[in-house]
């Protein structure tokens, strides 16, 4: 079970965390995208601070709704929609099953990317961030080399979908973002401790 | 940059005041948004909500009113709006039997609605859309998969907005709505790029001499660059990309729309109008609707587009000839 003073922590983290990389994840965004990635994720980790300082969370429902309507209120883009649907998404199995598996929690993020995105694996999105990093929650396996490792993964590959696939042969080389700035998510999330409950 | 603006970065805030203002009979702001709404009666029938980046006036707010939108949604310029702003016009639109929106195919518009139907859902509204792509020009854009949505954007809300107020339901909307798009099709040109007052410069460069075939609303690249030429000859190579998309046959129906793309004068669609009129008579073509002018504008572009219905249904003319109280049609 995910406590909510944990997943709190979790998001404190995040959110520093981004603002911290806000040049980094804009320079990568301007290799193969409009270079806006960094600040637009910025913008909403600032949004979320105040939103999360405003009140006391009991539940972890409210947490990632309240975190998921501030991603599509402030963020923006096509990284708003799809963080937000992923909180969304995260917050709806938390309500459907208080005792929710980590995995089974981040399974419902992605679910709610997908959906929004419509991105399978092996497009060079944050897709090819989550799916490796849910497999080993699965298998109690994730530490923080192998979410870097899965986000150097994205380098090779050629982008199929969001605005890099007008590159084409040209995104080759350059990681995804969307797959860094999930990077960060994960990271944090070991570094809570939300993996150990 | 020589704009009458303020801070760039307000211009849309601004716009939306000043719109309301000029408008107050008509329209009203919802609170802490850039949705524009109308002041109609609510009657129990199906909402309607369009709406996407700013730039494009007067679509969309220029098209709420009774007979026609319910609500648009003001996003900062060549940007889609969030989706809890798309999820307030749903709220406020909704007189209980849901809402019907009418999204052009841009990827950011595609999730940020979506999204806001998902959102809308948790709060048991029923909402339904359809997703506008009629510009034959290029397939894959700059923000778009598969192609663009333009100027034929404004028939879809007149159709499926005349066909709201006479009680169509939810359902019936789509069907209609799946059914006019498919039936429509666009295509553009641009003499000069748009300059974005966010941005300070012009989208793009393009020769004194030159025209492109093909630009897209937001200065996406087109099909084609070549020297000016007469609007006769533009005309024709328009009409000849439509014809292949249509295959038509002598004889057969179609709404006609000329809009212009912001900076160009109404003096020259005229001219452009004329041609197009006689390229389509030796085609034999009924041309049983028609409208010229500004609707669908990309900020301050020179450029002009043409769109054609063929119209599948004697019932799509009422429809598009059904009077409406809106600030534009």
């Amino acid at each position: 079970m995910i406590k909510v003073e944990t997943a709190k922590k979790w998001l404190d983290l995040f959110i520093e965390q981004l603002l911290e990389n806000k040049v980094y994840l804009s320079e990568l965004d301007t290799a193969i995208g409009d270079g806006d990635h960094g600040n637009n994720m910025a913008r909403g980790a600032t949004a979320l601070k105040e939103k999360l300082a405003e009140k006391e969370y009991d539940n972890l429902t409210d947490l990632l709704k309240d975190t998921g309507m501030v991603m599509v209120s402030k963020v923006g883009g096509a990284s708003g929609p799809l963080y937000g649907s992923a909180f969304i998404e995260m917050a709806k199995a938390a309500k459907n099953d208080e005792q929710v598996a980590l995995a089974d929690l981040l399974q419902a993020g992605l679910d709610g990317i997908q959906k929004r995105g419509k991105a399978a694996q092996g497009e060079k999105t944050m897709v090819d961030e989550w799916i490796p990093v849910i497999e080993d929650v699965q298998n109690n396996q994730l530490t923080t080399e192998k979410v870097d490792e899965y986000v150097e993964k994205t380098k090779p590959i050629k982008a199929t979908k969001g605005r890099a696939s007008y590159l084409g042969e040209r995104s080759i080389g350059h990681i995804d973002p969307g797959a860094a700035s999930s990077g960060l998510l994960f990271k944090t999330m070991l570094k809570a401790g939300v993996a150990d409950e | 940059m020589k704009k009458i603006i303020n801070d760039p970065s307000a211009v849309v805030d601004e716009m939306v005041k000043g719109l309301v203002f000029a408008y107050d009979g008509l329209v009203e702001q919802l609170p802490d948004t850039n949705v524009v709404h109308r002041k109609a009666d609510k009657n129990g029938k199906v909402g309607l909500v369009s709406g996407g980046g700013s730039g494009h006036e007067p679509s969309h707010a220029g098209f709420v009113g009774k007979g026609m939108l319910s609500a648009a949604v003001c996003g900062e310029v060549f940007t889609s709006p969030t989706p809890d702003q798309i999820l307030e016009a749903i709220k406020a639109s909704d007189e209980g039997q849901g809402v019907f929106l009418v999204i052009k195919n841009y990827s950011g518009d595609v999730m940020n609605f979506e999204m806001a139907k998902d959102l809308a859902d948790m709060e048991d509204i029923k909402v339904e859309y359809v997703v506008v792509d009629d510009d034959i020009a290029v397939e894959d854009s700059t923000y778009t998969a598969g192609r663009r949505g333009i100027a034929g954007t404004v028939l879809v809300h007149k159709i499926l907005g005349a066909a709201a107020e006479e009680g169509a339901s939810l359902e019936e909307l789509k069907a209609l709505g799946d059914k006019v798009v498919s039936s429509l099709k666009s295509i553009g040109l641009a003499l000069s790029p748009a300059t974005n007052p966010e941005v300070g410069k012009p989208g793009f460069e393009i020769g004194a001499d030159e025209i492109e075939f093909g630009v897209g609303i937001h200065g996406e690249p087109g099909y084609r660059r070549e020297k000016l030429q007469p609007s006769a000859s533009l005309a024709e190579e328009l009409v000849t990309q439509l014809k292949k998309e249509f295959n038509w046959q002598s004889g057969d129906s179609f709404a006609l729309l000329i809009n212009g793309m912001g900076a160009t004068p109404l003096m020259e669609q005229f001219v452009f109008t004329n041609d197009v009129h006689h390229l389509l008579q030796k085609e034999e073509l009924d041309l049983a609707f028609k409208k010229v002018g500004d609707y669908m504008t990309s900020i301050d572009m020179e450029g002009i587009s043409l769109t054609l219905l063929k119209i599948a249904d004697s019932k799509w003319l009422d429809y598009l000839n059904a009077p409406v109280t809106t600030i534009a049609w």
